[in-house]
Order: structure tokens, then C-alpha cells, then sequence
């Protein structure tokens, strides 16, 4: 069965400018924003919807976004926030890129309903180097304030709901909601601990709640079509469709809206499939911070979040990144390994000098100056970095390396004892 | 006398730009400001920033100096020393990494005649690394002034570098 591409975030895609007001309530937008303000929807209402959705947040973690949402107090008085993590930045990813450049309208509905839902103030967090996202999403929310969506008294209710976009300025960390909450406050983007966690103590030490923009972006689709629609598009506990970021070694990279559940031979198919006279050697299933996947047992799983589980990784934010059998894996890892280096925000000890270890040690196997007990030295700085940071950042640095040793061992004793890789 | 030039270096076009992002917060937490604030700061000023720049951008938001040093000096993408007119940051992350941004990594090097994180002599073209942009189905990528060149080849960026003045 051939599988039905775009049926929520990327809904309106194939209008003509999809970013505009207009072209949005052509298409049925701001229907539910109406409707939740005509009627009074009891805010309880909607996040039963969402839980009965199986929405789970399409960031990376996966935590279900109606639980979410019911961890905010809407009577404490005082101000909550509601914020929107776009500060994408996962090694493979760049879905929210295309969500904040052609359906920003479609975001803003939805943080809007949470900010409902929650009595909250809304913030968008998109990251500095999204010049033109920030100019479509800055765009839209002028429009949509124009329209009477967004400000005093939206369309005479009696209720106020300020709306705006924000910046970061190049730190990976940031997609860390609580770096992300520290940034948004004017300081250096470091994690905080945690409990408290942000529906107690977030912005301003105020009640917040952080969904990613793809989460947010399927809220107005959910409640017009249904959780049970929604819910049925894909698998039990994995419901709904997810946007998966095809990169690396394909004929055709891109975003794909499937639903949850798609086996991952119909995504790779989607992408135009490998490069001709190439096989499948390895593949990250959800951003370079999931653990690697030989691309045998690529072939027989499915892109959800249980079927990507049960191979040892995660789905995270949906980023595929497909390596043929011209990849040489340690160069692949070394590269990997030098991005949470680089992005380690030097906060816990465990991260900031094991990141910049494994880096330099894999460095030395490519180098050609390691001896094989490296190999074995190399997991075992992983292992003591995994877990013992404030963040998840220092697993994320971990799992690449000891996934990609336990796969691909024998490409790095050999290169270890002959000096250069496997492929030469 | 430095400091009386660069002080006026916070023009009231950049006060007013600042303003924008300053009403976007609560009145008490001008600091969330300090992020785009010194976006624009360094924008003014050819690209970089000082530390009498960054000292402006604190007075005029009334917080500490040293909170907008430390996200001057958190974050990648303000630069402390000068930078030529076009700065160019080509990702190498593991997405742009398959498709060949080592190899134009080197190419965009041996055609500037500068390494990464130098700029050529005639102060034209500043060449740095950076982690994934966010745009991977379109790698390798580019981001100078403001956009991002996609699904670049050796060739592409060759005419890139041939149009900048």
C-alpha cells in the first residue's frame, strides 16, 4: 500500500505560499482557534484529546504531550509560559526548518491553543542562524496579530494571548528545554538540574511548558480531525505521523511526512533509495545522538518509537541519516564525536573532557597513533560519561561511540593495526 | 578615543532595532534582550563585536556587563575579532560530512588561500567551521549574510566566492 504523505504538519504544502494568512485559512486554519474561543472549550477537553491522540513530543524524548500540558496549574496565579523549542539543531535534522518556513501559521494555532489550555504567554525559540524561518514565522505573527488572533481581547473573548518569536545565536544546547529556558532568560544557554523541572520552575521561575514545533504544529490537526483519526494514522502507542529527515547517502534527501509505523524500506524508497551499485551499510535512525544501526537490521524495522527501541536506538527527532558501503565508519564516528565536543557546554566535568577524549582518542585511530587497547579505553570513557551529567547531552556523546564499536569493531582494530581504513 | 567612537557604534538605528526585541519580554527582564541585542550590535559593526560594544549593549539594557560577556562569549555565532565582509560557515557535521563537505572544505580553503577561522588578506572573505545548520537534505550547505547555499558543489561555490565583492 503506498504510503499518504503530508496529512498534518505538512498539510498545506502544496498550496501556493503556504506561509501566508491567507493561504492557511483557505485551507481550513484558525478554525479551531475560532471555535475554541466561540465555544469555551473546557481546557480539560482538549488535553484529553491529546492524550487519547498518542501525540508524544516530536523532539527527541517522545514524553506524551497531553500529560505534558495537564502538568500545568492553569489557576496559579500569576504568569506561564508556553514555550516552542525551533532551536533545531540534531545532526540530521531539519523538519522545524520547514514548518517555521512554510507553515509558521499552522505553528502558531497551535502554540496558541496550548496557551490556552494553560493561561499562558507564548514564546518561540528559533535558533540564529534561521534567518529566513525567522522572517516567515516574525511575518506570520504579524498577520495573525492584524487578524485579531494574537493580543488583547482575541476575537472578543475577553482573553489576552501575547505570542512572540525569539532568537538564539549558535549552541546545540539550547535544544535542551532547560538551556533553552536559561537562553530565553539572557544567559548562557547551560542546563539546569533538575527536578525542578519546568512545569514548576521554568521561565522566569514561572509554570512553562516546552513542546518542539512539530509537536505543537499537529495540535489544530488533532482537534479538527480527531484523536481517533489521528491516533489510527499510525500505530497503538505510537500514534499519528512524524516528519523523518532523510540525509546522508540517498538519491533523494528530504523531509517526509509518514505515518508512525511506515517501514523503514517504503522511507528509504521515498528518499529515491541508495545511490545506484551501492548497498545499505549503517543507519542513525533519529539524529547522531541515537545509537548507529547496521543497515541489515535497518531493513526489517519500522519508524516508530517501539520498533526503533527494540533495535537497541531511538527515534529522536526523526532524523535518518543513510551511510552506504563507501562509509568509513570511524571517520563517520570521528566526526560525530568532534560535534559534542564542540558543543559541550563545559557545565559537568564527565562531558566537557570526556567529549574532547573521545574525540582526540578516535582522532589517534584515524591518525594512525592508537594501539588496539584504545578501543577498549574509548568505551570505557564512553561508559563513564553516560548517565553522570546533568543532561542528556553526555549520553548523546556516548551512545554514537559505543554503538558504532560494538557494530563496527573490526573496522577500527583494522585501521588500528593497519593504518588506514578498511575501504582503502 | 576608541571607546568614544565605538560607543556611537550602538547607533540609534541599533537602539531602535534593540527596542523591538526589549518590548518582546516582561518590563523587568531586559536581559532576555541580550541575545538579539548583540546580534544587532555586532551587525552594525561589520560583523564582530568588542568589548566596549559589549559593554554598551549591557549598559543599555541596565544589567550587568558581565552577563552579556558571558553570552558573548557562550554562543558561536558572535565573533570577537574582526571578520571580513562576507563570512562564510560551511557545516561539517555528519549529513553535510556524506555528501562531501570535507572535500569542500579543502576546495574552499586551496581557492581562498586561508584555513578555517582566518580571513584573506584583503579582508574580504572570512572561512569558518561550523556544527549541523539544519538544513541536511540539502547538504553540504553554506550559511553567509543572512542564507543558507544549498546542495553546493566545488563548482557552486567557486561562482559563489566570484560574485562577492
Amino acid at each position: 500500500m503506498a504510503v499518504t504523505l503530508n496529512q498534518v504538519c505538512f498539510r498545506t504544502l502544496h498550496l501556493d505560499k503556504p506561509w501566508t494568512l491567507a493561504t492557511y485559512e483557505s485551507a481550513g486554519g484558525y478554525a479551531m482557534w475560532k471555535k475554541i474561543l466561540h465555544e469555551k472549550t473546557p481546557p480539560s477537553e482538549i488535553v484529553d484529546t491529546l492524550k487519547a491522540s498518542g501525540l508524544r513530543g516530536r523532539g527527541g524524548a517522545g514524553f506524551p504531550t497531553g500529560l505534558k500540558w495537564s502538568f500545568i496549574n492553569r489557576d496559579v496565579p500569576g504568569d506561564k509560559y508556553a514555550v516552542c523549542n525551533s532551536d533545531e539543531g540534531e545532526p540530521g535534522t531539519c523538519k522545524d526548518r520547514d514548518i517555521l518556513t512554510y507553515n509558521p501559521h499552522q505553528l502558531i494555532e497551535g502554540m496558541l491553543i496550548a496557551q490556552y489550555v494553560m493561561n499562558a504567554t507564548g514564546y518561540n525559540y528559533i535558533r540564529g542562524e534561521f534567518d529566513l524561518p525567522l522572517e516567515r514565522t516574525e511575518a506570520a505573527v504579524a498577520e495573525a496579530r492584524a487578524a485579531g488572533y494574537i493580543g488583547k481581547n482575541v476575537l472578543g473573548s475577553g482573553m489576552d494571548f501575547e505570542l512572540y518569536n525569539t532568537v538564539g545565536a549558535g549552541a546545540y544546547i539550547c535544544g535542551e528545554e532547560t538551556a533553552l529556558l536559561e537562553s530565553l532568560e539572557g544567559k548562557k544557554g547551560q542546563p539546569r538540574f533538575k527536578p525542578p523541572f519546568p512545569a514548576n520552575y521554568g521561565l522566569y521561575g514561572r509554570p512553562t511548558t516546552v513542546n518542539n514545533t512539530e509537536t505543537f504544529a499537529s495540535v489544530p490537526v488533532i482537534l479538527e480531525k480527531g484523536a481517533k483519526w489521528f491516533a489510527e494514522l499510525g500505530k497503538p502507542n505510537n500514534g499519528g505521523t512524524k516528519i523523518f529527515s532523510v540525509t546522508g547517502h540517498v538519491k533523494q534527501p528530504g523531509n517526509f511526512e509518514v505515518p508512525l509505523g511506515t517501514s523503514f524500506a517504503e522511507l528509504l524508497e521515498l528518499a529515491g533509495g541508495l545511490k545506484d551499485g551501492r548497498t545499505l551499510k549503517a543507519v542513525i535512525p533519529g539524529g547522531s545522538s541515537a545509537p548507529v544501526v547496521t543497515g541489515e537490521t535497518m531493513m526489517g524495522l519500522d519508524m516508530d518509537y517501539d520498533s526503533i527501541a527494540g533495535a537497541g536506538s531511538m527515534l529522536g527527532s526523526g532524523a535518518v541519516i543513510i551511510m552506504d558501503d563507501t562509509t568509513c565508519m570511524v571517520k563517520a564516528l570521528a566526526r560525530v564525536a568532534y560535534f559534542y565536543y564542540e558543543e559541550s557546554c563545559g557545565q559537568c566535568t564527565p562531558c566537557r573532557e570526556g567529549t574532547g577524549w573521545l574525540y582526540r582518542v578516535i582522532k589517534r585511530i584515524l591518525d594512525g597513533n592508537a594501539g588496539q587497547h584504545e578501543l577498549d579505553m574509548l568505551d570505557d570513557v564512553a561508559s563513564k560519561i553516560e548517565g553522570r551529567t546533568i543532561c542528556a547531552l553526555g549520553d548523546s556523546a556516548a551512545w554514537p561511540v559505543r554503538s558504532f564499536i560494538k557494530h563496527f569493531r573490526e573496522e577500527f582494530e583494522f585501521m588500528i593495526q593497519h593504518k588506514k581504513s578498511i575501504l582503502d | 578615543m576608541n571607546d568614544v567612537k565605538e560607543k556611537s557604534a550602538l547607533s540609534q538605528p541599533a537602539r531602535e532595532e534593540i527596542d523591538k526585541w526589549v518590548a518582546k519580554y516582561p518590563e523587568d527582564k531586559a536581559q532576555s534582550a541580550v541575545i538579539p541585542a548583540l546580534h544587532i550590535a555586532q551587525k552594525y559593526n561589520q560583523g564582530s563585536l568588542t568589548d566596549s560594544i559589549i559593554e554598551s549593549v549591557a549598559d543599555y539594557l541596565g544589567i550587568p556587563k558581565i552577563a552579556a560577556f558571558e553570552v558573548a562569549t557562550f554562543y558561536s555565532m558572535y565573533e570577537l575579532k574582526p571578520v571580513g565582509r562576507h563570512k562564510m560557515g560551511l557545516c561539517k557535521s555528519i549529513s553535510c560530512m556524506l555528501m562531501g563537505a570535507d572535500e569542500l572544505g579543502d576546495h574552499l580553503q586551496k581557492k581562498l588561500g586561508i584555513k578555517f577561522g582566518e580571513t584573506t588578506p584583503d579582508g574580504k572573505v572570512t572561512l569558518k567551521e561550523v556544527e549541523c545548520l539544519g538544513a541536511c537534505r540539502h547538504a553540504p550547505v553554506v550559511h553567509m549574510h543572512n542564507r543558507y547555499y544549498e546542495s553546493l558543489t566545488p563548482e557552486k561555490a567557486d561562482e559563489l566566492i566570484e560574485g562577492l565583492e
